[in-house]
């Protein structure tokens, strides 16, 4: 595949660029902007950054103050702090408000590697995706985590992002298309659907791969849009393929997989397995042991996929 | 930061009187119409209101976007009864629609609103106004904008440990065109605010935290006046009013209950408080 880059990395580069060119953008950060890289817009441009210190709650609300006259305020930490943390701002400030406030989420899922549980944000999909009015991005890499937040800022509402510490294979590029809720296709196999979002977009490709040694042609699609779902490509994909599995550095329960079988289960029933951490918190680790541990590589993606065409057949046969 | 027009705004505290007498009566109206809401709470924050939009802030009700409106923050927003009522009679709504509160399809909801012409912020989840206040006043900063910003909130509300993050923040900040008004009538939900979890001293603590405070009678106009003239003039530091109130100000059985706090009276009830006023 490509080069390492880390999505935090990205972040911070585009977040100067973007702050540059738009005097309306201002940021705020609870302490860390050192790690999720703001501290590249507040070295340049420290007029329109705002530390809160380590108060999320404060943080999101103030971002809304800002907000109310037209600024667009980018708010940023990890993402564990913001979305768990904060959470009530977040829906009653921000969302039932409809403020256009734009949240980064960093350091988010099992890669934020030795810092363990507690900083290990397993949730997020679940917690933000429930909230009326709010947009959910998940970029696959470096490279569409700059166009994501490219049109996180373009769009009119509360957006929520997340982006991870640990440096990934970046698998897109420059003339990989990005649009709020459409999803991309990668490949087009008709046996099964891989539906991957974040880091295991890349792993989703690499299993599709080794299936083709097993006769299985895989259709890869890169969610990157938790919500509003794609849900015309799903149910393409359910009719097309008749079996998927979701893969996401999230917990099995409410994210990715969970969105992607409500809609099956409401338009096309398909037999679906989800690739997940498996309802337990994280720990410890070197981020790749870590995700070995909690079966989030491309060998479970494998995996689950001959299960589920084995399900597939199963239901062919009845 | 100072008002922007240098001469004392002409005040009749008779008049203001009259406003006080006539808000109380249509709160218990609109709230026994719509059998639920909190009248002591919002019977408490009556002067405070008044005194904001009818002598302190520059605002214009015919043009509620105005860009150098001062904006007023009601972190307490289940007292949205006080605030619907001063609106309606400033000139944002029609005062007819105050008889649809809580009702299906009105705008006018159970707590503080945005869809309300002259409501900045949604509201209802305590703690969370003095964040965004302070959000719009270092907005304000930035853009060298002249307006100032208010936000009043409840005593039980600052047991919220999001209000002293925000209290942290002003005062950081040197928000001098920020000013907090604490209606602090002693009386929550379930209690008095000292037998759940005590704030005093309550001035002491805002002092510590770097703001200025001034405490007044909140039911005197004379004092709100003299306070927020005085809070015009701090520069350098947020200021925050400490209104001494009573809970159900103004209707005998209601005063200093926490019954009262959030429950709607009866036809009789109301027939009673506005007899008490003199309706």
């Amino acid at each position: 595949m490509g080069d390492n880059i880390a999505m935090r990395d990205a972040f911070g580069e585009a977040l100067l660029e973007a702050g540059k060119k738009n005097k309306k953008i201002v940021v705020l950060s609870g302490d860390l902007e050192d790690a999720t890289r703001a501290e590249y817009f507040k070295k340049e441009i420290p007029e329109r950054f705002f530390s809160l210190g380590i108060a999320e709650q404060d943080l999101l609300g103030t971002a809304v103050g800002l907000s109310l006259d037209g600024l667009i305020p980018v708010a940023t930490s990890f993402a564990v702090f913001l979305t768990n943390r904060a959470y009530g701002i977040l829906r009653i400030s921000i969302c039932y408000n409809k403020r256009n406030v734009k949240i980064v989420g960093s350091h988010a899922g099992l890669t934020v590697g030795p810092d363990g549980a507690t900083a290990q944000c397993l949730e997020d999909f679940a917690i933000t995706r429930v909230l009326p009015n709010l947009v959910v991005l998940v970029p696959a890499d470096a490279v569409e985590t700059k166009k994501a937040f490219k049109a996180m800022i373009d769009y009119k509402g509360p957006v929520y992002m997340r982006v991870c510490r640990a440096p990934t294979p970046v698998i897109t590029d420059q003339s990989s298309p990005f649009t709020i809720g459409k999803a991309n296709v990668l490949s087009h196999g008709q046996d099964i659907s891989i539906i991957a979002c974040g880091i295991m977009v890349e792993k989703a490709m690499v299993a599709a791969h080794h299936l083709v040694k097993d006769g299985i042609n895989a259709r890869v699609i890169n969610m990157h849009t938790i919500k509003p779902i794609d849900k015309e490509t799903v149910i393409t994909a359910a009719r097309e393929t008749g079996a998927i599995v979701t893969a996401e550095e999230h917990q099995i329960n409410g994210g990715l997989g969970s969105a992607v079988s409500e809609v099956l289960s409401t338009s096309h029933p398909v037999p679906l397995e989800m690739v997940a951490v498996n309802d337990t918190f994280g720990e410890s680790g070197p981020p790749d042991q870590l995700l070995e541990k909690y079966g989030l590589t491309s060998a479970h993606i494998i995996e689950s996929g001959k299960k589920v065409i084995a399900r597939k057949k199963e239901k062919m046969k009845a | 930061m100072k008002r922007r027009s240098e001469e004392k705004k002409s005040v009749n505290i008779e008049e203001l009187k009259e406003k006080a007498r006539q808000f109380r009566k249509e709160i218990l109206e609109m709230i026994t119409t719509a059998g639920s809401g909190h009248p002591g709470g919002s019977l408490s924050s009556v002067e405070i209101l008044i005194t904001l939009y009818y002598y302190v802030m520059q605002h214009n009700p015919q043009d509620n976007c105005w860009p150098l409106r001062d904006r007023f923050i009601m972190s307490k927003g289940h007292a949205s009864p006080i605030v619907y009522v001063t609106l309606a009679n400033a000139g944002y709504f029609p005062k007819e629609e105050l008889k649809t509160f809580r009702k299906l399809g009105s705008r006018i909801q159970g707590h503080v609103h945005i869809g309300v012409p002259g409501i900045e912020l949604s509201t209802g989840s305590l703690g969370q106004g003095l964040s965004v206040a302070n959000g719009i006043a270092l907005g304000a900063k930035l853009r060298k904008a002249g307006f100032n910003v208010y936000c009043l909130m409840g005593d039980g509300e600052i047991q919220e440990g999001q209000v002293w993050e925000a209290a942290m923040t002003a005062a950081h900040h040197k928000l001098d065109n920020l000013y907090a008004i604490l209606d602090y009538n002693k009386v929550q939900e379930n209690g008095p605010v000292a037998e759940i979890k005590n704030e005093d001293p309550i001035a002491d603590k805002w002092k510590s935290f770097g703001w200025h405070v001034i405490e007044v009678d909140g039911h005197n106009f004379n004092q709100l006046i003299t306070a927020f003239d005085e809070a015009g003039s701090i520069t350098g530091k947020p200021s925050i009013i400490i209104a001494h109130t009573i809970k159900g100000k103004g209707v005998s059985f209601m005063e200093g209950q926490s019954a009262w706090h959030g429950k709607a009276p009866t036809k009789p009830e109301l027939d009673k408080a506005l007899a008490e006023l003199g309706y």
